[in-house]
């Protein structure tokens, strides 16, 4: 069965990996903000390190398990309890049917993870679980989650055997401002070198007005040469786009395929997570990286979690290809099944 | 025209033709991402063509940002060379006015045109598309007729119904989705330019053309139960 969530807190979504090959199109990316904390919630639980879990944002979910399950909380701190007891973050844990989850405002870090053993019943509509609310599609009917929704698990009888081994290091919160390493470009030309200079040498404060699509910081203004416009081109995961203000906002999971405004520079990869722990309010500075140093560090982080993936296993088997291959999947049907499962 | 190579970040590189809006820079674009549908090269996850760029996701585990620098641009050595493509012009249909295009009569106040007239002009051009971008399957479009021109609303409306069709500024365009939008709406496609529940959810893509031919209000509504039951598709043209 699943879990029945009584409180989802301001943003909880599904989210996986990824919609990736239809940003052509203009589909936006998708995906968790936190590629390494989802990642590690999934391997914790014995799932493909890419298997859908819930993304929450601030507050943590409570909610009551509708039947057993292992389950792994990770990210920010929540401070997850069950049946009123305090539990482990990064580690697995066995729940039972009828147990009640409770999580707080994170006291540390932003988005956190909750995974389950097997995943959740949902299927994928373009390749991928994760939600877009812009286009109502993926995830749990192409919304956010609410209170009251029933979550249904693909495992049913989950394999609690030995979990207890199932757990990494909690992450030290960082100290702050926290630094955020970027390599220079695409439109780096655009700005002058005070404004180069301004990005990477002043501190920045996350805005109120951050969330999935952009974090906007407040901070010195990036001064252009002739203006930040530019014949809208392709806007990657982390650029860092300077808009008429001069105050940056870095561009995360949700952004749009293509924008107008000329981007200084980009976040390298293994600092997004970073990145996606900040509250409004956090600080941050900005350190320039070579493009080898940022694949390096890319590299490093890939070796983790393959190492990770490797230590505990897999307790879930991969689907068979052709399932896993199923792609565009129309979500009416499902919508609708899930409906008349509710009803009747 | 050759193609410079920008970083992007540690996964990505943009490959751009050059700094303004004409046919032949998109058209190289729409050459370079043929090619590589055409012939993928390992380690390439994602291409996203713009006016006059590509902005290409890749896996630095896979292949190196020299060696993918190295293999686009002898595709984009070989594209000058290569014949002229054959064009693909998709054909939509549009309730122009009335309930479905509101602003049509502001639009012929602003351009001195008679509604007959603005019909005419609006549904004679082949668009071509551009890029997709801004919401799915959003086309920016390029070719319309200056005589058609017409400034955006002062006050945007907060939700504009999907598959409006709409001009803003010297563009046009279609709103793929119920989205907010500042664009003058003129008419309606009772078609969907992206639908996730079909196999291929997009009716265009980057490089194609559409043409717009107008349709009675009865049309609209036949057309759209066609839709509905999955019997309607558009007609598309390969010349």
């Amino acid at each position: 069965m699943g879990i029945k969530i009584t409180n989802v807190g301001p943003v909880s979504t599904i989210q996986d990996a990824g919609r990736t090959g239809f940003m052509a199109f203009g589909f936006q990316a998708s995906g968790a903000m936190d590629k390494t904390a989802f990642n590690i919630a999934n391997i914790l639980v014995g799932n493909d390190k890419d298997e859908s879990a819930i993304e929450m944002t601030l507050v943590g979910i409570s909610g009551r398990f509708t039947s057993d399950a292992v389950i792994a909380i990770t990210g920010a701190d929540v401070s997850p309890e069950i049946n009123g007891g305090s539990i482990p973050r990064y580690m697995a844990i066995n729940v039972k049917e009828g147990d009640v989850l409770t999580c707080s405002f994170a006291k540390s870090g932003c988005r956190a993870y909750l995974a389950v053993q097997g995943g959740f019943y949902l299927k994928k509509v373009m390749g991928s679980y994760s939600t877009n609310i812009k286009c109502g599609i993926g995830g749990y009917m192409g919304r956010p989650l609410k209170n009251g929704d029933l979550l249904y698990f693909n495992s049913v009888s989950p394999l609690t055997g030995a979990i207890e081994n199932r757990k990494t290091d909690i992450p030290v919160p960082p100290a702050f401002p926290v630094e955020i390493r970027a390599v220079l470009g695409p439109q780096d030309d655009y700005f002058t070198d005070g404004g180069i200079a301004a990005l990477f040498g002043g501190e920045y404060k996350v805005t109120n007005d951050s969330d999935r699509m952009g974090i906007k910081l407040d901070g010195a203004a990036v001064e252009s040469k002739n203006g930040v416009d530019i014949i809208s081109d392709g806007i990657p995961l982390g650029a860092i786009q300077i808009p008429a203000s001069g105050k940056p906002i870095i561009m995360a999971a949700d952004r749009q395929t293509v924008g107008g405004y000329a981007k200084i520079a980009v976040v390298i990869s293994s600092d997004m997570p970073l990145l996606a722990q900040l509250k409004p309010g956090d600080t941050l500075t900005f350190k320039r990286a070579s493009l080898e140093e940022a694949q390096r560090a890319y590299f490093d982080g890939i070796e983790k979690i393959n190492a990770l993936q490797a230590k505990f296993g897999r307790l879930i088997p991969p689907p068979p290809a052709a399932a896993a291959k199923s792609g565009v999947a129309p979500q009416k049907s499902i919508m609708e099944r899930i409906k008349k499962l509710w009803k009747g | 025209m050759t193609a410079e190579f920008l970083t992007a970040g540690d996964t990505a590189l943009v490959m751009q033709f050059g700094n303004e809006i004409s046919e032949a820079l998109n058209g190289r674009v729409k050459e370079v991402k043929d090619a590589l549908q055409a012939r993928p090269i390992d380690g390439i996850t994602e291409v996203v063509p713009t006016f006059r760029s590509l902005l290409i996701y890749y896996k630095p585990e896979v292949i190196s940002f020299d060696r993918l620098v190295e293999r686009l641009g002898g595709i984009s050595a070989v594209g000058g060379a290569v014949s002229k493509k054959s064009k693909k012009i998709v054909h939509i249909p549009v309730a122009y006015g009335g309930v479905y295009g509101e602003d049509i009569d502001g639009v012929s106040e602003h351009t001195g045109l008679s509604i007959a007239d603005i019909i005419s002009i609006h549904s004679a051009t082949e668009y071509l598309v551009y890029m997709l971008g801004f919401l799915p399957g959003f086309p920016y479009l390029g070719g319309m007729d200056k005589r058609l021109n017409a400034p955006r609303l002062k006050n945007p409306r907060t939700k504009i119904p999907e598959g409006s069709v709409g001009i803003g500024g010297e563009q046009t365009g279609i709103y793929p989705l119920a989205s907010p939008g500042g664009w003058r709406l003129i008419g309606r496609t009772p078609v969907k330019p992206y639908d996730p529940s079909r196999t291929q959810p997009f009716l265009y893509d980057a490089g194609d053309y559409i043409k717009f031919f107008p349709i009675d209000f009865d049309e609209y509504e036949k057309i759209k139960r066609a839709v509905d039951d999955g019997s309607y598709s558009c007609r598309t043209e390969v010349r």
